[in-house]
């Protein structure tokens, strides 16, 4: 591995901020350097919100990109946004529970969960999020479920703790309903 | 519930899609001053000067001229307009940030120069568009991003009255604090804003309205639950009322 | 042990852990969550923070804390960091030490809340009114901008000078593990001899910027200007990568730096050899290293999130010796790794 580039997109609502700041403290606790880079402004109230992740095994240059490795689009305008940036044979994880429509691309790999519907099975669709977070754990192997807990741990702490179990729950189900399209 | 009150878009809204939260009461609020603008006749004289805050865009919103001036000093620009050209309608839309904060200076002068100008101010007790930030006018004990302990007094001082300040000042022609959480208050805001442009009018100074206002995103709180906490804790140590009314002794 | 940190909080924790106890500021997008921490820790550390009715007042308590002896800084972007202008210059005449952080944004007026670097005019030719210099770092990740900070007071206090930080909105919010040095002690600062204490067993002391007659100001000023040159002799520091045999030498700071330093990557992928000449010091700035770089290379590119204004200090400094194209975005608009990188062929005829 040198150097991959994750792109998370969804609604204000949908906690891709949350998703994105996980996978960069998983990866730190697997070792890897990381940058985390939200989107911030207008664009958050009640509209779409993206976070760039950056993983590497060397110092990270760049937190911006431009044609990131991994999409994870948790809506339309985000798969529309991203599709089209997205590398040559890179990772497009789509939230089929909201995304109802194929990808254009043919020259990447695409992998769909259906997070909302798997986090409603759960008991909260909050998780949602976390549903994606696992299946982008297992489509991309960027970063390891032990690393995943213990980000989780750290973040789920005080009044958040109650949360801690169903979203470690919610990862374990993504890993496994992830489906290769 | 405004919308059963007036269905129609009034003619001084552009009809550009408003910013603002869901049960944000910015947005009721330039409804009515604009329902005032098409009754009074005045939208093609009159001139907008807009805050920096969440209504950063409200002269965007409003089909009139206008502008917007730096951070809390709107009363200055819009000083400026008035004395340039004296026949136009100016005022200013303002928040609690801008206008009891950074902007002190500049409303309590144009204020006191009876500057024959109308300002409406918006009070959510919390700085909006930076995320919820404690304001002059947030309460004791208020939790706030920046009064992470609750607002005490002794380290910020306490919630300030403008309403009741700037009636201390002789150049002030109309000062009346309402609310919009009811249709009925709703009624009372829009002909306090009516007197207030009157004022201007009829060129007897300075007028202001201030409204107290939700903000559900940054109080942590659902439409409802924000229009029962302000009416609860916010019109208790704001007094709903007029502070100013110099219209009669003209006539 | 390493913890993943948002770049505006990660400042506010180095300066707190540089014995600052003193925060007066005024919310300001992209930097609130510097002053939402400080709100948050510094009653946790005995310290005082307080929010300003607006940054004319934020600095000017600036003033008078620091005229106490004590260490003090304020955090605030572009709109914010104009109107503090009059009371950096009368700080700046006073000789008072203090940090300032400004977490640039798109501009002129209100511009927007998106990263830019167009602020570095303001902050390294003036701003203020008078002959008077501030020292400005340009941190490009936020363990540098951490380490600075401690860097930063005790410049400010060795020199009594007022030291900027000059980040953008990218290093403000985005996150990255940092590690922290130790917590210093407050009071373990130099002692300082012009200090308002008391007038207890000595005569009374004085700071001010202001000296009627122009011979007493004029040798005020160039007492300022002493200092200055001492700073400017010992105090320049910058980063090299790559500029040995270098096909070409790009010149960027803080942010921008970092994403020349994916474009030497890739540039490496088409055979070309790309080196960075990164200011650390904005003001000083390393004029004498470019200019000996300028001997090596025929091309020094500036790439700035701006219309060119560092630009000009590169120019100074090659002084005619190599071509200095520019190349650049502005108004929040951050140039991707790949314009860079047409840029950087564009600018050696590839
Ligand atoms: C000089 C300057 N300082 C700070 C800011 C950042 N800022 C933008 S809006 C705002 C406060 C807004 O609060 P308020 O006036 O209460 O209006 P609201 O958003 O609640 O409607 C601040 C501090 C700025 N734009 N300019
Ligand atoms: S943040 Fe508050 S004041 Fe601003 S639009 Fe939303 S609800 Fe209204």
């Amino acid at each position: 591995m040198s150097t991959y580039s994750v792109v998370a997109a969804g609604f204000g609502g949908q906690g891709v901020m949350l998703m994105g700041k996980i996978i960069a403290e998983a990866a730190m606790h697997d070792g890897k350097k990381v940058t985390w880079l939200p989107s911030y402004g207008p664009e958050m109230r009640g509209g779409t919100a993206n976070c760039t992740v950056v993983i590497s095994d060397e110092d990270i240059g760049s937190p911006v990109v431009d044609t990131p490795d991994v999409v994870i689009a948790m809506n339309i305008p985000s798969m529309i946004k991203f599709e089209e940036v997205l590398k040559k044979d890179g990772i497009l994880l789509i939230n089929s529970s909201v995304v109802d429509r194929q990808p254009t691309r043919k020259d990447v790999k695409v992998f769909k969960i259906k997070a909302n519907d798997v986090a409603d099975e759960i008991g909260n669709v909050k998780v949602l999020n976390m549903v994606a977070l696992g299946a982008f754990a297992k489509a991309s192997g960027l970063i390891t479920f032990g690393s995943i807990k213990k980000a989780l741990e750290e973040t789920m702490t005080g009044k958040k703790k109650v949360f801690l179990d169903i979203n470690i729950k919610a990862v374990q189900e993504g890993m496994e309903k992830i489906e290769k399209a | 519930m405004i919308d059963k009150i007036v269905a129609k878009m009034p003619e001084s809204l552009s009809g550009k899609e408003f910013t603002y939260c869901p049960g944000c009461h910015h947005g009721i609020v330039h409804r009515l001053i604009a329902e005032v603008i098409d009754e009074l006749g005045i939208r093609e004289k009159t001139l907008i000067v807009a805050p920096v805050g969440c209504s950063v865009f409200a002269y965007e919103f409003f089909n009139v001229d206008g502008t917007v001036a730096p951070h809390g000093r709107a009363p200055a620009v819009a000083t400026g307009m008035k004395r340039a050209t004296p026949d136009k309608i100016v005022f200013t839309y303002q928040g609690d940030g801008d206008l009891a904060s950074i902007g002190t200076a500049e409303i309590v002068h144009a204020a006191n120069r009876g500057e024959n100008i109308t300002t409406i101010f918006i009070n959510n007790a919390v700085y909006g568009m930076t995320g919820g930030q404690m304001a002059p006018t947030t309460l004791l004990g208020q939790k706030t991003t920046t009064t992470p302990y609750g607002r005490d007094a002794k380290a910020n001082g306490y919630p300030i009255r403008m309403s009741e300040m700037l009636s201390t000042l002789s150049g002030v022609a109309y000062i009346e604090r309402v609310m919009v959480t009811t249709p009925q208050n709703v009624i009372k805001a829009k002909k306090a804003i009516k007197k207030a442009f009157e004022a201007q009018i009829k060129g007897l100074g300075f007028s202001l309205v201030e409204v107290l206002s939700t903000c559900p995103t940054n109080w942590g709180k659902s439409p409802v639950e924000a229009g029962k906490w302000l009416e609860e804790n916010m019109a208790k140590y704001y007094p709903l009322g007029v502070y100013v009314d110099r219209t009669k002794e003209a006539e | 042990m390493k913890m993943l940190f948002k770049g505006s909080e990660a400042i506010a924790e180095a300066a707190i852990r540089a014995g600052c106890r003193l925060y007066f500021g005024y919310p300001i997008t992209p930097q609130s969550e510097l002053t939402e921490y400080m709100s948050r820790r510094l009653p946790e550390v005995g310290g005082t923070f307080l929010q300003a009715e607006s940054e004319v007042a934020t600095v000017n308590m600036m003033y008078g804390a620091s005229c106490t002896g004590k260490r003090v800084m304020t955090s605030t972007s572009s709109p914010g960091f104009s109107l503090m202008m009059e009371g950096i210059s009368y700080m700046a005449g006073g000789e008072l030490p203090a940090v300032f952080v400004n977490v640039v944004r798109g501009g002129p007026g209100l511009g927007d809340i998106q990263p830019a670097q167009s602020d570095y005019f303001q902050a390294t030719k003036g701003g203020g009114h008078g002959d008077y210099r501030m020292i400005v770092l340009a941190p490009h990740t936020i363990q540098e901008a951490v380490d600075l900070m401690n860097l930063a007071f005790d410049l400010a206090d060795k020199y009594r000078m007022l030291v900027t930080i000059l980040a953008d909105g990218m290093l403000g919010q985005m996150m990255e593990p940092v590690e922290f040095p130790p917590m210093r002690d407050p009071n373990d600062v130099p002692e300082k001899d012009w200090a308002l204490t008391g007038a207890k067993g000595r005569p009374p002391r004085k700071v001010t910027s202001f000296h009627i007659d122009p011979y007493e100001l004029e040798k005020m000023n160039l007492r300022y200007q002493a200092t200055y040159k001492k700073v400017e002799e010992n105090e320049v520091r910058y980063e090299e990568l790559n500029t040995d045999g270098a096909d070409i030498i790009v010149a960027a700071y803080g942010t921008m730096a970092r994403i020349v330093k994916t474009v030497i990557h890739m540039a490496e992928k088409e055979g070309i050899k790309v080196g960075l000449f990164r200011p650390i010091t904005l003001w000083p700035f390393p004029y004498k290293r470019l200019n000996e770089l300028a001997d090596t290379v025929d091309t020094i590119l500036t790439v700035e999130m701006s219309y060119g204004q560092m630009l000009e200090d590169v120019r100074l400094g090659v002084n005619g010796k190599a071509k200095t194209p520019f190349y650049g975005r502005s108004a929040g608009v951050v140039p991707t790794p790949t314009e860079v990188l047409d840029a950087v062929k564009k600018a050696i005829g590839r």
